[in-house]
């Protein structure tokens, strides 16, 4: 054992050292276990948006695509059922899509990009059943409208925005999903605009 | 014999141990039956624990086998549905054992000073037990188990900014999925008990170093020097408490507490046994309908609810329109409690020597809480919200009252010693 005198400072620029590299190294360490818990490779695939080309797509069609393991609807929408969204608002629940079923860009009436192209998450947001696409027949389920969604599980109906009639046990509209276009006729479904 | 405990106590302290913490441990004299519970909650601990050992021999944490597996344990295994429904009827007993050892300390003032840190413990156990027992209903799998993780880990979603991608974390996955119910099954067998282990002995010290209260709020342990020989009990206690204070009116923990605390515990056992084998449902608040079903993300069940020892603070989360504040009112719920022992500027600690407005204030508390519970369970129309919103500010105006009259309360005299 040395008698050297103690150099205090010195000890103490040399704790401090230490407990900041160790410092240093415990946050290192928990950064696999925090990481871990984020979505795994395998996940994020599965999870992982879909392109969609609609260059075949007639007006009044609907093609289904599936995304996260949901039914996505992708339907082009004729002039004529554009028209009638306009005077739907007093037979709606949630007319002015105020609940949190869309992206921004959809909060109006269209819910969509395009006017014409809709898209949506094709499970009533009831029960979880799928709804039926009715392009000429929706007027035997809401009087006056020819064409809608119906529900055949419970019968709750939407129109053709996914915006959901009152009276029916269906409590929101349904689920539009984040999507942006790649060009004219390619969508890529789970991607916002300007996302990565 | 002697000679094997003299050979083990040069090694480790076993004799002295079981001297300071049972057979010369002083306990108040005049407990009453409120000071069953924290006995009884301790054995509870042990049946989860040994019987969530054995559940996990025969169950498969897998999105694909979970469900089926529990249905293994309760046709195929030997005796499986006996350890399940103990572990499910413990798991609503615990709580029914905890909130009444917590309503035990409300009343005779357990949190007040020097009991600060106990009663800290004590709620640190109470949200590890909360975790716990939301983490092992998503085991089962089932449509309520599935639906109401997803219910809860949405809450989180409400945080602003951060919640969507804190929820992403916590599912490790879009969706509740298989990635979910292994780290659920993970943190619920291994993480959660070892917390709850600890922060039990925590507690239990934490009693130990300041001394029980009991029903008439009085220190039993008094000034050094100034209680007479003959006046102090003919009970052999541990200098580690006699030689720091005189100790009065109290009994050994062993065998004398211990027993008292036995003959409850039987009593506690019968209603238990009797739940589990004839109510293990319990018409739907112990394990509810939708939990027969296999979880379905394509299908909500008609109603959400939370087993019943949760819904005091969804029913105050319904209670408020707004999501994110929700969440802030129900978690202040329970912030509020742990706070007690500053929010109580008292100084008398048992509801009988404190003033009137104090009993029914208290009676207010337990009035609120019972109707919430109810109302938690219900569905969410306006007249369900209405009354939710009701008791909640009941439930919350109780703290402000406390601490409204606690400051300058007229209270009644303390006597001295425990009659």
């Amino acid at each position: 054992m040395s008698n050297a005198p103690v150099n205090k400072s010195r000890r103490r620029f040399l704790t401090a050292a230490t407990s900041v590299v160790g410092g240093v190294g415990v946050v290192g360490a928990a950064v696999p276990f925090i990481a871990s818990w984020n979505p795994s490779a395998k996940a994020k695939s599965a999870g992982a948006p879909v392109e969609v080309d609609i260059s075949k797509l007639e007006p009044g069609q609907l093609i289904r695509v599936k995304w996260r393991g949901k039914p996505v609807w992708v339907i082009s929408r004729t002039p004529k059922m554009l028209g009638v969204l306009d005077g739907l608002a007093d037979q709606l629940r949630d007319p002015a899509s105020e609940e949190p079923q869309q992206p921004a860009f959809a909060q109006n009436i269209h819910r969509s990009l395009k006017q014409e192209i809709f898209i949506a998450v094709g499970i009533c947001t009831h029960l979880g059943c799928s709804p039926l696409f009715l392009p000429d027949t929706f007027a035997e389920q809401v009087e006056g409208i020819d064409s809608g969604f119906f529900c055949p599980c419970h019968g709750s109906t939407f129109d053709m925005s996914g915006r959901v009639f009152q009276g029916v046990p269906a409590p929101l509209n349904l689920e539009i999903p984040p999507y942006r276009f790649i060009d004219d006729t390619n969508i890529l479904i789970g991607k916002l605009e300007g996302e990565a | 014999m002697q000679n094997l405990i003299n050979w083990i106590d040069a090694r480790i302290p076993m004799t002295r141990v079981w001297n300071m913490h049972l057979a010369q441990y002083p306990a108040p004299k005049n407990f009453n039956f409120w000071y069953f519970f924290g006995f009884i909650a301790t054995i509870v601990l042990v049946n989860q624990i040994v019987t969530g050992v054995w559940l996990t021999m025969s169950y498969n944490p897998s999105a694909e086998g979970a469900f089926a597996s529990v249905e293994y344990i309760m046709r195929d295994v030997e005796y499986g549905y006996v350890l399940r429904y103990m572990h499910s009827t413990g798991a609503s007993a615990f709580f029914f054992v905890v909130y009444m050892h917590m309503f035990r300390g409300m009343i005779y003032g357990s949190y007040q000073k020097p009991r600060e840190l106990l009663w800290l413990f004590g709620m640190f156990i109470f949200l590890a037990l909360m975790a716990e027992a939301f983490m092992g209903y998503l085991l089962p799998w089932g449509q309520m188990s599935y639906w109401g993780a997803q219910v809860i880990i949405s809450l989180f979603g409400a945080i602003p900014v951060i919640g969507d991608d804190i929820t992403l974390w916590i599912r490790g996955d879009y969706v509740i999925s298989g990635a979910t119910l292994n780290r659920f099954f993970a943190l619920h067998v291994i993480a959660l008990p070892l917390v709850l282990v600890i922060l039990v002995f925590l507690h239990i010290v934490a009693l130990h170093e300041v001394g029980s209260n009991n029903p008439d709020g009085i220190d039993t342990k008094k000034k050094k020097g100034t209680i007479a020989e003959d006046d102090k009990p003919k009970f052999k206690f541990h200098e580690y408490y006699t030689s720091k204070k005189d100790i009065v009116d109290s009994i050994p923990f062993f065998p004398y507490v211990v027993l008292k605390d036995l003959v409850a515990f039987t009593i506690f056992l019968l209603v238990f046994c009797y739940i589990m084998f004839f109510a293990p449902e319990m018409g739907g608040y112990f394990i509810e309908a939708p939990n027969f079903e296999p979880a379905n993300p394509l299908k909500t069940p008609d109603h959400i609810a939370p087993v019943w020892y949760f819904t005091p603070f969804y029913a105050i989360l319904r209670a408020v329109p707004h999501k994110l504040l929700g969440v802030i009112a129900m978690f202040a719920a329970i912030i509020l409690l742990a706070l007690l022992p500053w929010i109580d500027r008292g100084k008398v600690r048992s509801i009988r020597y404190r003033c009137e407005a104090h009993k029914w204030n208290i009676v207010m508390f337990a009035i609120c809480f019972l109707a919430l519970m109810k109302l938690g369970a219900g569905t969410a129309d306006d007249l369900n919200k209405f009354l939710s919103r009701l008791f909640g500010f009941g439930y919350f105006a109780f703290f402000g009252f406390l601490w409204l009259y606690s400051g300058n309360e007229k209270t009644k005299p303390v006597p001295e010693r425990i009659a």
